[in-house]
């Protein structure tokens, strides 16, 4: 692990990881539209972070200045050679037009609102047996042991993957979404494993095709050519990484609110039509993903000097605190009617799991609520919060009250 | 009045349908599309502007008709 000293001014020397952004970044982002709506760090080798909802939606919609190739910021600052060729590592995450719309196209359909809609009750039904499991204790950690178990067994269900599992795939999106430590080397090496586990997962799935996602890709085809298994591979990282830590994170984010703001809890309780937008007011406030782009060539841009090959933080977060957008933007407002917040992202990259991502924050609220209609934080000093570009509590012990 | 969705700029984030389910629907890819040629009555109207004033990606506009 790389210490990093604090950091004295985020204006000039932001870092992500710092403490403090990470235990609670909104006043940062605040100072920062005030005074600087471009941050700049010479750490990572050099990255820009765009503090205000302007400044995020031009750089998310500019696929000509900016590029996919590496959406996740990590310490060594990117050359030609260390990218891969415009497909990208995990399309279509890492994908730049125009390869980035046709390896879209394969997999949009099997996230769609209709395929999505079909999964509820079994969402529900895994919500309640977690529920279930937690028993009659009086501290139950809500993000632990109900929040991170949801979304790996929702995708292992899609994949097609053995129920066994489970427990390796929280392994496999850690080390992936958190690897901004390690070196290349190491993480080529952790990377060793969990792909020859899905090399087997596909060669089973070619021997014996199935109903699922799996078969799904295997059988997808560009220009009339079945996908190359990496292809399908990289895909595969991209479902788990970008569904796992995140989803995970607005449902645990959601429940903290909860334990701390009774009269949301009350409401939600009581008037459950309220669910679809109180939703949105969710993840809007506590939208959990930052994601990052590269400076293509050296340029003047929103003012700042930018190199090629600048990392940007991309805060979505960020973004819908903007009171430029938002009235009120620092009050979570449970029944919001005008709420255009970008959890999502924004433009060609909105994230292909958001209809997947809202049914199972709806479900997993619903039952946990249903469950437990009251409770609260049973010591916000044990509450932690993910580092990296994922945010959301990882230990959240709430007391159970009735 | 007639309500429409920019195909260019519509990116799926799926916020009309759920609004406004009678007057959007999604196709395969999940891209939000309107119903039928769109024509808002004053019932409809302030659902369509609901849906508008949620829509990420601004791809949604209501077009006085002539």
């Amino acid at each position: 692990m790389t210490e990093r000293p604090p950091v004295q001014d985020f204006a000039t020397d932001f870092d992500h990881t710092d403490a403090a952004w990470v235990n609670d970044p909104y006043p940062i982002w605040e100072d920062l539209r005030e005074r600087c709506p471009v941050a700049h760090t010479d750490r990572y080798g050099g990255a820009w972070f765009p503090a205000t909802h302007a400044g995020v939606s031009t750089i998310a919609k500019d696929t000509e200045h900016f590029t996919s190739r590496a959406v996740i910021m990590d310490e060594g600052r990117p050359g030609e050679e260390a990218l891969p060729a415009p497909i990208g590592v995990a399309p279509p995450i890492t994908s730049d037009p125009p390869f980035h719309q046709m390896a879209r196209k394969i997999i949009l359909p099997a996230f769609a609102p209709g395929v999505i809609n079909e999964l509820e009750p079994q969402i529900r039904e895994l919500c309640q047996s977690l529920i279930e499991r937690l028993g009659d204790e009086e501290i139950v950690n809500a993000s632990w042991d109900f929040a991170r178990l949801i979304p790996p067994s929702v995708i292992r269900q899609m994949l097609g993957f053995p129920e066994e599992d489970t427990d390796r795939f929280i392994d496999i999106v850690h080390m992936i979404t958190e690897s901004v430590d390690l070196s290349e080397e190491e993480r080529i090496e952790a990377f060793e494993p969990i792909e020859a586990y899905f090399v087997a997962q596909i060669e089973d799935h070619q021997a014996n095709p199935r109903d699922d996602l799996t078969t799904f890709l295997l059988n997808a085809e560009i220009g009339g050519e079945k996908l190359a298994v990496e292809h399908v591979f990289g895909t595969m990282v991209l479902i788990l990484v970008a569904g796992i830590d995140t989803t995970w994170g607005a449902i645990g984010a959601s429940l903290w609110h909860l334990a701390k703001n009774p009269n949301d809890l009350a409401r939600l309780v009581n008037e459950p039509e309220l669910m679809p937008v109180a939703i949105e007011e969710f993840l809007r406030f506590y939208a959990p993903v930052t994601m990052a782009r590269l400076v293509k060539e050296d340029m003047e841009y929103l003012g700042c000097p930018m190199k090629e090959y600048d990392w940007i933080l991309l805060g979505f977060p960020a973004a819908n605190r903007d009171p430029v957008v938002f009235k009120h933007a620092d009050q979570f407002i449970i029944d919001r009617a005008e709420n255009r917040h970008v959890a999502f992202g924004l433009g060609i990259h909105r994230c292909i799991g958001s209809n997947l991502a809202r049914l199972e924050l709806r479900v997993a609220i619903e039952e946990f609520i249903k469950r437990y209609p009251t409770f609260e934080l049973a010591d916000p000093d044990a509450v932690t919060w993910a580092q990296g570009q994922i945010r959301g509590p990882r230990h959240l012990p709430i007391r159970v009250l009735g | 009045m007639k309500v429409v969705i920019d195909a260019d700029l519509c990116q799926g984030q799926g916020r009309c349908f759920s609004i406004a389910p009678g007057l959007f629907d999604f196709d395969e890819l999940g891209n939000g599309v309107v119903r039928g040629d769109g024509t808002l009555t004053s019932e409809t109207i302030e659902l369509a502007r609901l849906a508008q004033a949620n829509c990420p990606e601004h791809a949604i506009f209501i077009e006085e008709s002539s």
